[in-house]
Parts: structure tokens; C-alpha cells; sequence
């Protein structure tokens, strides 16, 4: 072995550590990574349960309880965003994956900027049913840039397809205590029963009323607007532009008004799917 | 100086030569994790595992490591280290880690793990380090435990989640809940009182002024 501290050691004691610390690392998260997985797709579970609010604290579910209440209650369909169909699902359909993958995505346009340049062509929904078959809620994913990161939650709708009944957030990387407190429940119980357009009409357009204000909004906007969270501009602003951008006609708009079309002929026994 | 004992390695640090009440080291981490006591326990636990263990790899290779590198050499073993329980913590305790957010990252940066290492593991064998990296941990997770015990019984009026105080958003509530304590400032207030009082018991660890 050469002396200790002699160049040739310098360079050994480097590789050699190197080497060791990266397979520890890397050993580590190839063998814990099927569980993180798991986790991950249960923590979405939970979050679109919380969402549609079909359970009283989703908090205190176990994981089993979660996965059986999600495969009772919750109908995946997978929509083109652009003309809001429903498609066929494709089990390893990673929506993620395709927003950045030049050949299944569009770039992100109109009006509202949520930061980023490209979103993907088609995404999953979630539908809850009621006894009779009609939907009693609807679960659409959302994202959009924050102040560091990418937020990534979901937002539900009503069966009327209008108010707002549930916000998540599951996955971002805002400051702790600032922009973080998108998590915190009493700011997302805010957004429940606020409506996206204008109460008492059926347009489903750009005229979008639904956001979150730099004050506690004017009287006349209370029913669709929230206070931003103190501390956080960027981080509302963004959670602003997401709501407007996935409910504006770039988004779930076409989806949205499919439903609604469908809905209304709903009458004569036809099916939603 | 003289040989220290395992004994004392592993308990000196908690009152005589406490991490955070003397050498007020890894002040960051305990001001952010401390408004809940499960995300506290688990973060002491975190760093007593990440610090033993660094102090012990630390020291079982010292006679190799040349003095040109060696602040990097800690840097690697220990920042492995923490990715490796930030992995295990993402597998088995998926919603704490959620809630510890960054912190468990940033235990690389807490002075701690690498004061330890550079302080005591490179002069020691590996199993005085390894006590030492315990001592050390428990020294930091005394302060963590008793700061969030005061902050998330009288910020929330719970403790490990269970309501201890009713608030008054509850029908029966009676206690209002502190809010201040919830924010980090209430963190420094609670480890300058403990300071103080470790002082006022261990007057030899008053700096002359």
C-alpha cells in the first residue's frame, strides 16, 4: 500500500470510496424502489379519495382500506384533452412521461401560463358514481409551476360540473411553512364549493371566475375566488394559473363539455362512457 | 487528554457537552421539524443512525484517508449515508418523509455528522466513534423531543397526534392554541429557556463574556 498521504493513494482512497458509496446508494434505492412505487401510487390514491371527498378523514385509512375504496368508487378513464373523448387506457400510460416526450406532447398555449412549455396529449380522470350510474363527482389531474417546482395535485368537481368540491396538492417542493402550505387542509377546505364560471349560467368557455387573489377577494368574487396564502405570491399565483389553465379550453374544457353534452342527453338512457 | 470511556462518549453529549445547548450546532433542523413530535422522533432517529454510523466508517478507515481529502472523504461517506436512510424512509415511512420534506436531505449539512467526524472519529477507534455518533445523536434529539414537546402541545394542544388540551374549535374546546409556536421563532424561545436552564444546573459551561 503506498504511504498515506502520497498522490497515489490520494487517488486510490477516492476510487475505492467512490466506488463502495455508490453501490450502498445505488443498492438502496434499486431494492427499495418497487416499495417507494407502491407508496407513491398509493399516496395518489389517497389524495384523489381526499379530493372527491369519499372519505370522512382519508388521513387515518390504512392501505388496504384506501386501494379497496378506490377500486369500489373510483372509474379511471383516460380523455383526450384535445377533443374530450375517452380513449382506450393504457395501463403503462404515464402521463408524466408523455408531457415530455416530443412525440405525445403539444405545447402548453392561450392565455394562462402555468410555467411550463409543454403539457401531454391525452390524461387520466377519475369518476365517482352515484347508486344510479350518474357522476357524482369528477376528479381531474392538475399541475403547474409553483415558485420551485412543478405542483402536482388534483381538483374536484361536482356532478354539475361547476363547484369545486375538493383541491389536493400531493407532489411539489415549495418552501416548507410558505409556499408549502398549499398542503395545509384549512387553506384546500377553502376552495370547496367555489365555482369555476359564472354562477347560474351553463357556458363552459375562457371566462374563467375560479382563482386565487392577493387579498381576501371582493364580495362580488367570494364565490370563486380564495386568499392566497400570506407569504407566498409565487405559489399562489401559480395554484391561479393551474385552476384557470386545466379548466379553460387548453385543459379539461373540451372534456368538460362533452360530459356536459352527455349529460344532458343522459336522459334517454345512454351511458356516459 | 485522558481516555474517554464508553460511558462517557455516549452520555456526556446529552447534558455536559450538548450538540445543540453548548456547541449550538444544527440549529436549522431543529427549528424546522420540531412543531410535531412524530416528525421530531423520527428525525433523531435519522440523525443518531446517520451520525454513529458515519463516525464509525469515519473512523475505521482514518489511518488510510490523506489529510488533502480527508473533509471530502467525511463528506461522501455521510451525504451516502443520508440518501440511503432518506430511501429507507421513503419505502417504510412514506407520509413522515413527506413531512420532513427537505430536512432529511439536509442532515448532510448538519454541522453535527461532520464535526463528529472530523472532531472525534478521526482521532478514535471505531467503536468509541460509533458510541460517540450515538451520544451525539441523542444529545440533538434530547433538545428535538423536548422542543417539540412544548411546541405541539401548546401549539396544537396534541402530542404524538393525540389531543391532550381541547381546543376551542372543538364543541367541549376550552384551550386556545398558541400559535406562535407553531412558527419557527417559538423554537428559538424554547432552546434559549433550555440553554438557560442547563446553565443555571452546569454553571462551568457559561463562556466568560
Amino acid at each position: 500500500m503506498p504511504p498515506k498521504d502520497s498522490i497515489a493513494n490520494t487517488f486510490l482512497v477516492s476510487i475505492v470510496l467512490c466506488v463502495v458509496c455508490s453501490l450502498l446508494v445505488s443498492g438502496a434505492a434499486v431494492a427499495l424502489k418497487p416499495m417507494q412505487e407502491s407508496n407513491k401510487l398509493l399516496d395518489r390514491q389517497r389524495n384523489i379519495i381526499e379530493a372527491a371527498s369519499l372519505a370522512e378523514d382519508s388521513k387515518s385509512l390504512s392501505g388496504k382500506e384506501i386501494k379497496e375504496l378506490f377500486e369500489s368508487r373510483v372509474e379511471t378513464k383516460m380523455v383526450d384533452l384535445s377533443t374530450g373523448e375517452y380513449l382506450e387506457d393504457d395501463v403503462a400510460y404515464d402521463s408524466r412521461k408523455a408531457a415530455k416526450d416530443a412525440k405525445q406532447n403539444t405545447p402548453i398555449q392561450g392565455e394562462f401560463d402555468i410555467g411550463l412549455a409543454n403539457r401531454e396529449k391525452k390524461t387520466r380522470v377519475y369518476l365517482v358514481r352515484d347508486s344510479a350510474g350518474a357522476i357524482e363527482k369528477i376528479v381531474l389531474p392538475v399541475y403547474g409551476m409553483g415558485l420551485w417546482s412543478t405542483l402536482h395535485g388534483y381538483v374536484a368537481l361536482d356532478g354539475d360540473l361547476r363547484t369545486i368540491t375538493g383541491l389536493t396538492y400531493y407532489e411539489h417542493a415549495e418552501t416548507p411553512g410558505l409556499g408549502g402550505e398549499v398542503e395545509n387542509p384549512s387553506w384546500k377546505s377553502k376552495f370547496v364549493g367555489k365555482q369555476v364560471w359564472t354562477e347560474g349560467e351553463s357556458a363552459i368557455d375562457d371566462n374563467l371566475r375560479v382563482g386565487v387573489a392577493k387579498a381576501a377577494p371582493a364580495p362580488e368574487n367570494a364565490k370563486y375566488m380564495v386568499d392566497g396564502l400570506s407569504g407566498a405570491t409565487i405559489t399562489s399565483r401559480g395554484v391561479d394559473s393551474m385552476l384557470k389553465y386545466w379548466f379553460s379550453n387548453q385543459g379539461f374544457g373540451p372534456f368538460l363539455k362533452q360530459l356536459a353534452s352527455q349529460q344532458g342527453a343522459a336522459a334517454d338512457g345512454k351511458t356516459n362512457s | 487528554m485522558a481516555k474517554p470511556t464508553a460511558k462517557d462518549v455516549l452520555l456526556k453529549p446529552i447534558f455536559d457537552n450538548n450538540p445543540i445547548g453548548l456547541q449550538i450546532l444544527g440549529i436549522c433542523s431543529a427549528l424546522a421539524v420540531t412543531t410535531q413530535m412524530s416528525t421530531s422522533l423520527v428525525m433523531s432517529v435519522a440523525v443518531i443512525a446517520v451520525t454513529a454510523c458515519s463516525s464509525a466508517s469515519v473512523s475505521a478507515i482514518r489511518h488510510r484517508i490523506p489529510s488533502s481529502i480527508r473533509i471530502i472523504v467525511q463528506m461522501v461517506i455521510i451525504a451516502s449515508l443520508v440518501i440511503v436512510v432518506d430511501q429507507i424512509l421513503k419505502a417504510y415511512l412514506f407520509d413522515i418523509s413527506k413531512r420532513l420534506s427537505v430536512f432529511v436531505g439536509l442532515i448532510i449539512t448538519n454541522c453535527i455528522v461532520m464535526g463528529r467526524a472530523e472532531g472525534f472519529a478521526m482521532k478514535n477507534d471505531w467503536k468509541m466513534s460509533f458510541l460517540d455518533g450515538i451520544g451525539n445523536g441523542l444529545g440533538y434529539s434530547f433538545i428535538l423531543i423536548t422542543v417539540a414537546f412544548f411546541r405541539e402541545l401548546l401549539g396544537s394542544g396534541k402530542l404524538m397526534g393525540y389531543t391532550i388540551l381541547n381546543p376551542v374549535t372543538n364543541p367541549d374546546g376550552w384551550y386556545s392554541p398558541n400559535g406562535l409556536m407553531l412558527l419557527s421563532p417559538s423554537a428559538f424561545f424554547i432552546i434559549g429557556i433550555i440553554i438557560w436552564v442547563i446553565r443555571t444546573f452546569k454553571p462551568e459551561q457559561i463562556e466568560e463574556a
